[in-house]
């Protein structure tokens, strides 16, 4: 029986204020973890957690990775802890828990607050409302815009490797009867035929925002042995968080997930080529092909030679994203990135009916989140 | 593009304390970005403490106004309702001669767009405002 569930090493406090005037969240959170860290005896570099509160109204979404980005951190473990006043102390325990399940080493749990008297103008008070909002760079579709022209000019990619990845799939959603775009393929051609949105992305390289839900049940590899359904195991993970605004991406042709994916590969013991299934996280075609790159699946800026090389269908050598991936299956928001664990399970279960692949052992699972800022890899294992 | 981007809506910066040198200095046609005194690193977008050491000694100066194009989009469906007259337009992601990326309001050039364009500051007037936009060199010089 281990003792110690770990140690707090630095604390930090601000002195309060009955009203704070023209300051945001984000740099008073910046004030206080500078403080909590120095008082550690820590460098900056050596935060390798971030656990944070929810930011109603000034930071909406992507709250981790844009007090990542605002701090210079690239946590290999971020969370939002949402437990009202048990925050605090529910961050001490997270923190423990996720160091001893080696998610990562040193962890800032970091929560502040402004309490200005007259409500800002705009409840959204990021640094992309301030710095990119202005400019007209509203929405992601630009960020993947920018990701997606970056690549052609680094590496002469072409609009037509970036279509088959559209193309295969809306091949691979007529094979799911749930899918959106169920019995509405669009192959190369189509897709270069849709309109462009931000150039140089079209219209089917954009995934169909819908309504929808996901779950999954974890527990122990020993209480899954009693339970009725085969066991899908968790061999190994790894998570990445490098910024938020895509003008702060260390890369734009390459991303955390090669890191992410990197130690769920070490730590399962597994390669990308061993792969039985590509469950791939698929919010625009650029995603796709970055994640190719980046699991080294082929040398950088040849994932359309790869694409050519390959038959991406249940079928086919190298299966990717089954269920038609969201750009075919839709995406029900944030539970659209879990369509890629339900799909893996279905698969490495043996369920997967009509579309169900031969080999079905191993299966890589992507997620990503902002502008390809946040990442998460995993590596299932059919019992 | 014949619209005018002064009479646009668009939404401007949500400024703060902070913030404000930036958009001061914005307001009169410069760029102007914090540098750290303690690692001598350049910082873009503003913060209270340099995102690589955590210093608090960050010093605003005047920016060169020189760039470079990393990558930009043509943006024909814009995300805010406000841009739809200014459509298409281009935004970008400029590479700052002191080391820092920021993005911003591409003005159009002899030609289109290209990465690793050459750029220059171009201060212009949007949504009531002016902002710190860019301007392809070649057009710079042109107009000089
Ligand atoms: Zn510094």
């Amino acid at each position: 029986m281990s003792q110690a569930k770990g140690a707090i090493v630095g604390i930090g406090e601000l002195k309060p204020q009955r009203l704070t005037s023209g300051v945001t969240t984000l740099e008073m959170i910046a004030e206080v973890a500078r403080l909590a860290v120095f008082d550690a005896g820590l460098e900056p570099a050596a935060i390798d957690g971030l656990l944070v509160g929810p930011q109603v109204g000034e930071t909406p979404q992507h709250v981790p990775a844009t007090i990542a980005e605002y701090l210079g951190l690239a946590p290999t473990m971020a969370n939002v802890v949402d437990l009202g006043g048990a925050s605090g102390a529910g961050m001490v325990w997270r923190a423990a828990a996720a160091i001893e399940a080696g998610m990562c080493e040193t962890v800032l749990c970091v929560l502040a607050n402004n309490r200005e008297e007259a409500p800002s103008r705009s409840p959204n008070r990021n640094p992309i409302r301030e710095f990119d909002v202005p400019f007209g760079a509203s929405g992601a579709n630009i960020s993947y815009a920018l990701l997606m022209q970056a690549h052609m000019a680094e590496h002469g990619s072409t609009a037509r490797d970036f279509a088959l990845i559209a193309a295969a799939a809306r091949a691979n959603a007529q094979l799911n009867p749930d899918a959106i775009f169920y019995g509405k393929p669009a192959d190369v051609e189509a897709v270069l035929a849709s309109p462009i949105i931000a150039s140089p992305l079209h219209l089917y390289e954009i995934v169909m925002p819908v309504a929808g839900g996901e779950a999954v049940v974890v527990t122990s590899a020993e209480r899954a042995r009693s339970l009725r359904k085969p066991t899908v195991h968790l061999l190994g993970a790894g998570e990445k968080v490098t910024h938020r605004a895509v003008s702060q991406a260390p890369s734009l042709t390459s991303g955390p997930l090669k890191s992410a994916m990197a130690r769920a590969f070490a730590q399962s013991g597994t390669r990308a080529d061993e792969m039985d299934l590509l469950s791939l996280y698929d919010c625009y075609t650029i995603m796709v092909a970055t994640t190719i790159e980046d699991a080294g699946l082929c040398a950088p800026g040849q994932f359309g030679a790869w694409l050519r090389d390959h038959d991406l269908t249940h079928n086919g050598d190298k299966p990717l994203n089954t269920h038609g991936g969201q750009l075919g299956f839709g995406q029900p928001d944030l539970a659209g990135g879990m369509t890629h664990v339900v799909e893996a399970v279905r698969q490495l279960r043996g369920e997967a009916d009509e579309r169900q692949i031969g080999k079905a052992e191993l299966a890589l699972v992507t997620g990503n989140g902002a502008t390809m800022s946040e990442a998460t890899a995993l590596v299932l294992g059919a019992a | 593009m014949s619209v005018d981007l002064n009479a646009l809506k668009t939404p401007g910066p949500t400024i703060t304390a902070l913030t404000q040198p930036f958009w001061d200095a914005a307001a009169q046609g410069q760029l102007k970005i914090q540098h750290c005194e303690d690692c001598g690193r350049p910082v873009f977008y503003p913060r209270p403490i340099c995102p690589h050491c955590w210093s608090k000694r960050l010093v605003w100066k005047e920016a060169s106004g020189k760039g470079r194009l990393k990558s930009f989009s043509q943006i024909r469906k814009p995300g805010h309702p406000s841009w739809l007259p200014a459509a298409p337009y281009v935004v970008g992601l400029v590479a700052l001669a002191e080391g820092p990326t920021m993005l911003s309001f591409i003005l159009p050039g002899a030609r289109p767009p290209h990465v690793g364009d050459a750029l220059l500051l171009a201060p212009t007037a949007i949504g009531g405002r002016v902002l710190p936009a860019f301007k392809p060199v070649e057009t710079a010089t042109e107009e000089k």
